[in-house]
């Protein structure tokens, strides 16, 4: 790693593209540099994120009150399922690995690029045609689909809403995860610059290699689920429809085999985050290395068998239940073990709260909420309550919002500066974090407490007894979509008008803070050659490093 | 917390007491803890952190400690459920047929109700079965929830100690009037139970007076 030199005169990824002939956007769309991807899947996952947050905040706005606001029961079901289906399909399921994976695993493990590029641009390619299907389903006949993101059965056999094409959607961008997970898997086996054993890999790798491994294991499984509700739906053929003589339970079954796993997915990429950014900021090593490498490949596995705890009231035998709820406790454990291991790389380090730590600060708060509130829907007596309420509602947008989507934003913070050479707003930056932090808790926490009164989810219309929470949410619904127009105005401001960024603002000494800012087309002139640990912050000495101007 | 008109959500409402003080207890200390290292570790001039790769002691203690904590949650969870699946001898039976997007009781007697009354102190088991897609039945109150799918029958068991009239809700999403298939199950003294439901058959159902039962409702 002494030799990453810097060479100033150096085109940068942005300016020199992988094709020959093709120019512009042409020359974005056909490159098979996985920094161009990563940054095309960044356009498009956020243009989706932005369409699903508006979704959230008309479905907020018509719960204001009671009975009709501004929309109709029909209308608000499809909008509640398309804000489900665009966040979950299109923006956090792929969201970590295709924007941040893409981009920084070859860097991470000091290689030119993913072990298959051509595959890469492919999976970009079939996710957008999946994409591309969703919004061609909201405007063939038949209208919007209304069955909520999960397509329980035997309703979404039933209703005469486009479900058929929604759901060969999320079949096709299900291949975009799978190539996606073959590429970055192979990745890690054969292009680990010299020096770089499995355990001196940062920890960023090791979360996106898990994650690998459920894109594609778990993810044949909702495809093959996908198809017999298709076949279902155009051939009548009976397998989960019990006016068929098919079983509804098992189709739940399927959903949720895959459905499970996929939030890990979801999760574990933005815990790799984590564990590069604590390190950063603290700049000391991380705390049991092995430990939350070991928990990320615990995750991955414990979480197959966890499924039907989505079922406990669903008719499945006690003994079942008994022994999902079991071992639900236990994949508890991996994720408690990195959070004790995170605040533990804060002690006695040398921190400074910079906006992605603040972020991630932010994370561990609300992430701990969600895990934590994840036992009570655990335990079975307590899931009997609240399952299907807007206690789940509140759990699960903690861990996915507040645990990945907080962390998409930090990341985004941490490695702006990195992907496009430009340095946004710190100020601006530090604000919206706070501002967040408070939005969040307005907007998600009065669902724990409406969920546990008894409010169930997915409703157009509510008792006047929760008008008072309802609000509160709603209000925070709006500071929410403020603080996301904030960020996208700090970033997309730092891109035009930001100052120029330093090759390794922040003082990270992970092989990507070795390179310039933007990186050169190929990464390395040079394959480094790894003889430090990932979090190894004596290698400072030999690098440049701060924020322009800074004096420390 | 003792004003759960049934001792099953007597339970359900301190084990997730339980699950709280507990979950409390971690949130505050991690992220006091967290807050207290931001602070006293700032980074200043000449101070040098100090690299410390992890402690199995520590890796150990915050493994076993939560281990337990979680089992203990389990064990909660896992006596309460066998509890409230198990099926009392002398259980009433009532059968009901969920729909988009109505509810309907059918008593012993042929009777065919769109709410449900049932006597107080006595073990009620719900035959559940739905006409179409999936609903569940949800009453708040008593803290307990049921699928109802079409093609298997399963059951509900409640036994509720107080007089009153609670809500009952579809927990599982079922189309255009979900948040409609609100009813009410309507617990009453037992001999006024039998009063009623002798002197009812199923072609002439007498209009119940409601009013009394609802003024000594104490929780909705």
């Amino acid at each position: 790693m002494a030799n990453g030199t810097i060479a100033i005169d150096d085109k940068s990824f942005l300016e020199e593209g992988t094709t020959k002939k093709a120019t512009g956007i042409a020359s974005w769309l056909f490159s098979t540099d996985h920094k161009r991807i990563g940054l095309m899947y960044l356009i498009a996952i956020a243009i989706f994120f932005f369409t699903g947050a508006i979704l959230g905040v008309l479905m907020r706005l018509e719960l204001i009150a009671p009975g009709r606001t501004i929309m109709d029961a029909q209308t608000y079901n499809t909008i509640f399922t398309l804000h489900g289906v665009i966040m979950i399909f299109l923006f956090i399921i792929p969201g970590i690995p295709a924007v941040f994976g893409n981009f920084f695993l070859p860097l991470q493990l000091g290689a030119k690029d993913v072990a298959f590029p051509r595959l890469n641009l492919l999976s970009f390619w079939i996710y957008l045609i999946g994409a591309a299907l969703v919004l061609i389903s909201l405007f063939v006949e038949g209208g919007p689909i209304d069955t909520g993101w999960t397509f329980y059965i035997p309703y979404s056999v039933r209703t005469t809403t486009n479900v058929s094409l929604a759901i060969f959607a999320a079949f096709v961008l299900g291949f975009s995860s799978i190539l996606t997970g073959l590429n970055f898997v192979t990745t890690v086996h054969r292009l680990r610059a010299p020096g770089m054993t499995y355990f001196k890999m940062p920890l960023f790798v090791w979360s996106t290699y898990a994650t690998a491994w459920i894109q594609i294991i778990a993810t044949p499984v909702i495809g093959i689920t996908i198809l017999l509700v298709v076949l279902e739906r155009l051939f009548g053929v009976g397998i989960f429809d019990p006016a068929l003589g098919g079983d509804p339970v098992l189709f739940q079954h399927m959903f949720w085999i895959y459905s499970h796993p996929a939030v890990y997915i979801m999760i574990l990429p933005a815990m790799g985050v984590v564990s590069e950014i604590i390190p950063t900021f603290a700049r000391r090593t991380i705390f049991g290395y092995r430990a939350i490498a070991m928990s990320s490949l615990a995750i991955a596995f414990i979480g197959y068998l966890v499924w039907a705890h989505h079922m406990f009231t669903s008719g499945i035998s006690e003994t079942a239940a008994i022994i999902f709820s079991f071992l639900t406790f236990i994949v508890a454990l991996p994720s408690a073990i990195k959070v004790f291991n995170w605040v533990a790389t804060m002690y006695k380090g040398s921190i400074d709260p910079q906006p992605p730590f603040l972020w991630v600060m932010s994370f561990i708060f609300l992430f701990s909420i969600g895990g934590l509130t994840g036992l009570v829907l655990g335990a079975l007596v307590t899931d009997v309550h609240v399952h299907d309420t807007y206690f789940v509602v509140a759990h699960f947008h903690y861990v996915m919002f507040g645990g990945t989507g907080t962390i998409f934003f930090a990341a985004l913070y941490y490695w702006f500066p990195k992907m496009t050479g430009k340095m946004y707003n710190l100020k601006l930056a530090k604000f919206n974090a706070a501002l967040f932090f408070v939005a969040f808790n307005t907007l998600y926490f009065p669902k724990f407490i409406m969920g546990y009164m008894g409010m169930p989810r997915r409703y157009y219309d509510y008792l006047p007894e929760f008008q008072n929470l309802q609000v509160v949410s709603t209000v925070g619904s709006w500071l929410m979509i403020i603080v996301i127009c904030l960020i996208i105005y700090n970033l997309l401001s730092g891109l035009l008008n930001g100052s120029k960024a330093e090759a390794n603002p922040w003082g990270g000494v992970t092989l990507e803070w070795h390179i310039a800012s933007p990186p050169p087309l190929e990464n390395f002139h040079e394959i480094p050659e790894v003889t430090h640990e990932p979090y190894d912050f004596s290698q400072l000495k030999n690098m440049k490093y701060g924020l322009k101007g800074e004096s420390k | 917390m003792n004003s759960d008109p049934t001792a099953y959500g007597q339970y359900v409402d301190s084990t997730m007491m339980y699950i709280s003080l507990v979950s409390l207890t971690f949130l505050l200390g991690i992220s006091a803890t967290m807050v207290y290292f931001v602070f006293k570790y700032n980074r200043k001039k000449g101070v040098k952190p100090v690299d410390i790769h992890g402690s199995m002691l520590l890796e150990t203690v915050w493994f076993v400690i939560p281990l337990i904590l979680v089992m203990s949650m389990f064990y909660y969870g896992f006596i309460g459920y066998k509890d409230f699946r198990t099926i009392p001898k002398d259980a009433l039976e009532i059968n009901v047929t969920a729909r988009m997007w109505n509810w309907d009781f059918v008593y012993a007697n042929g009777m065919n109700l769109d709410t449900l009354y049932v006597p107080v102190n006595k073990s009620i088991k719900l035959n559940l079965i739905s006409n179409d897609v999936n609903h569940a039945l949800y009453i708040p109150a008593f803290r307990i929830k049921q699928d109802v799918i079409g093609g298997t029958q399963h059951y509900m068991i409640f036994k509720a100690d107080k007089i009153g009239s609670y809500n009952i809700a579809c927990a599982e999403y079922c189309g255009l009037d979900h948040s409609a298939m609100y009813t009410r199950v309507v617990v009453m003294p037992e001999e006024e139970y039998n009063k009623w439901y002798e002197s009812n058959t199923k072609d002439e159902i007498k209009e119940i007076k409601t009013e009394e039962v609802a003024k000594k409702d104490s929780t909705n």
